[in-house]
């Protein structure tokens, strides 16, 4: 998965809102922003709101129920846990733990809920890519650009 | 030229399948490597096919690190230690009724010749020649009950959504599949999606709709990709657009990711997240039937529901229903997942009984410990004791004893899990995913969090119990949907079945 994204202006905001041509537009047009900037810059709250004709409310609203909206840009690695119940049953609860003491301080390790790799857990997620049967030393690898 | 597929499926790739045809590719520079869906024997990934004239003879698990080996083997005789023989005719695989799942790992998932040689748009086909009010009735005919874990019959529903009013219709797939232990939505929609847009297509235009949106959780990524792609490839085949196959009738699909946001697979909050909205449940009624997404009539379906249609077009409403039992007919696509040795896929008529599935297909844990728990119908489902596997999976019977069948995810525990943490659990997962708009989910589940931890640290816990017990009844009977109504079964069947790892007593001194 590509991390790279383009830096922050009112300007290329409102070029990617242009773009947005679909029905029940708002939560597209942050996920819009969010795929070109990397986050939904505080400012562009206001310029949905402008252009899609609703309440600045709605649009906060939106932005701030999805787990999957940041209002902040992403770390250089986030590695995504899975705790669900398939993967919590072949020791994820465990590996959430290691993972969190051993990566770097900088490196942003949170749980999800289901991968739909219930079959291969524990599974994490490293910048983008999943891993399957997962351990601190695979997901080590996967930071580093190693093959796992 | 030797055809080698390897699946692209995800589950697939997470261990190592795209590490697998690079290393084929430099070995092997002649061969065509075909990037399937998975056979859905999860635990032999990544499973490496080689097309021969004896049928596909597989090769698993095979890690980059074999493919030497492997490719020694295939300039020979062909034996190598990770041999399966015939793929078709491995027991796990053969012994399986696969109707939906009839396809994936075989072919190409976006080959559309490769999709109609293997039976692809017969059923559609079959449609076109029939009036809305007969395709709505077949699918009444085959019993087919909704797959998303309600098992509302689905003619029903095509019939109710066939008679409303309305100045357009939509069809809407549930692709939100965000219950743990379940991923048959995934594969389907990475190893065939044609047929989901096959299955979309037949409702449409039975329905009287002719705009279909998927949408799909955006923990998936490639059943994203895939979908998106073979929608595109449908529409320069003219079996999407205006003009369906020729019949004059237009039905197009598009694709809606979803945020991260378990509630928005309960229907109702999907129709508001496709409105772009934030994924807040609505009470029922009106039936999202007649007032749906953007208040029209809309046809609401699991991807599993839909993509069993084109079957029961193609072979008639009777050959679907002749598998099954009782009032659950036809197949139903098991996962099986968490602590189990032979995870994967397995397609079967119900009644197959959990025993089976476990034991017998799962061959029990991964880690070769005792079975002690296993969690039927996703995180809203209950916890059953390794001495009552003996339940055939249908919708009734599992109710009957206290299950709940759900979207047909299998969760296999070992004799280490706490079953205290799995309830507490239960209610943080519920705390975390509820929508907030009714106040027994809203903050039962954070009470009810609170009330496990004093029982937990010894404070008042039968009391406690009691009370945990009693908030479990309010949950289930005043939420507004599954996620609160639900969320109490693993709670209570937890307590009931495994009080003994509530009590901390006697070798916890909190």
């Amino acid at each position: 998965m590509s991390r790279a994204v383009a830096p922050w202006s009112i300007e290329a905001a409102q070029r990617v809102l242009a773009q947005v041509d679909e029905p029940g537009p708002v939560l597209v047009a942050l996920q819009s922003l969010q795929s070109q900037f990397g986050y939904v810059h505080a400012d562009a709250v206001a310029l949905v709101a402008e252009r899609l004709n609703v309440s600045r409310a709605d649009v906060y609203g939106v932005l701030t129920f999805y787990s999957d909206l940041r209002t902040t840009p992403a770390a250089e690695v986030e590695v995504r846990i899975c705790l669900g119940e398939a993967c919590q049953a072949v020791g994820a609860r465990a590996l959430l733990a290691d993972a969190r003491e051993q990566l770097a301080p900088d490196d942003d390790v949170s749980r999800v809920f289901c991968m739909g790799n219930c079959a291969l857990g524990p599974t994490a997620v490293v910048n983008g890519r999943l891993l399957g049967r997962a351990s601190v030393a695979s997901v080590r690898a996967a930071v580093d650009g190693r093959p796992t | 030229m030797t055809r080698i597929f390897v699946p692209a499926d995800s589950a697939a790739r997470s261990v190592g399948a795209d590490e697998v045809v690079a290393a084929l590719a430099a070995l092997l520079p002649d061969a065509t490597i075909v990037r399937n869906g998975s056979r859905g024997l999860l635990w032999l990934e990544p499973l490496v096919e080689i097309e021969t004239a004896d049928g596909r003879i597989a090769y698993g698990p095979i890690q980059p690190a074999d493919v030497p080996g492997l490719a020694r083997a295939l300039g020979g005789d062909g034996s190598h230690p990770r041999r399966l023989g015939s793929i078709d005719d491995h027991p796990w695989l053969a012994s399986q009724e696969r109707l939906t799942f009839a396809r994936v790992g075989v072919i190409d998932p976006l080959d559309r010749d490769d999709f109609t040689a293997h039976g692809g748009l017969a059923g559609l086909r079959a449609s076109l020649g029939m009036d809305g009010g007969e395709v709505v009735a077949a699918v009444t005919a085959s019993g087919l009950r909704g797959r998303g874990g309600a098992g509302f019959p689905a003619g029903l529903k095509w019939d109710t959504v066939r008679k409303a009013e309305g100045p357009r219709k939509f069809v809407c797939v549930n692709a939100d599949e965000g219950d743990s232990g379940t991923f048959a939505d995934r594969m389907l929609m990475e190893g065939d999606p044609f047929t989901l847009l096959e299955g979309m297509t037949i409702a449409g235009l039975a329905v009287g709709a002719a705009e279909g949106l998927v949408y799909v959780r955006s923990e998936y990524p490639d059943a994203i990709a895939t979908l998106q792609r073979a929608i595109d490839i449908a529409r320069d085949a003219g079996w999407l657009g205006a003009d369906v196959l020729g019949s004059g009738r237009p039905f197009d699909v598009m694709v809606r990711v979803g945020a991260g946001s378990y509630v928005c697979g309960e229907e109702t909050a999907m129709l508001e997240s496709l409105e772009g909205k934030r994924g807040v449940v609505r009470a029922k009624p009106p039936l999202p039937a007649i007032s749906g997404l953007f208040g029209l009539p809309t046809l609401i379906s699991n991807v599993l529901t839909i993509a069993a249609v084109p079957f029961v077009l193609e072979r008639g409403p009777e050959a679907y229903a002749a598998f099954g039992t009782g009032r659950s007919l036809g197949t139903q696509v098991f996962q099986l997942g968490g602590n189990v040795r032979q995870g994967g896929i397995v397609e079967t008529g119900f009644g197959i009984t959990l025993a089976d599935l476990v034991h017998g297909y799962g061959a029990g844990t991964l880690s070769g410990r005792p079975v002690r728990a296993v969690q039927v119908g996703g995180p809203l489902g209950s916890y059953l004791p390794a001495d009552a596997l003996d339940v055939p999976m249908d919708y009734e019977a599992l109710a009957a004893a206290g299950g709940m069948l759900g979207h047909g995810g299998v969760v296999v525990f070992d004799d280490t899990v706490d079953m205290a943490e799995q309830a507490r659990f239960a209610m943080e997962f519920c705390a975390e995913e509820s929508c907030g708009k009714c106040t027994p989910c809203r903050i039962g589940s954070t009470r009810g969090v609170e009330v496990i931890d004093r029982i937990l640290a010894g404070d008042h816990p039968e009391a406690n119990r009691i009370l945990l017990i009693d908030l479990c009844e309010v949950m289930r009977d005043g939420s507004l949907c599954a996620m609160g109504g639900l969320t109490p079964q693993p709670v209570l069947s937890a307590i009931e079945r495994f009080g003994e790892d509530f009590d901390r007593s006697g070798h916890d001194d909190r």
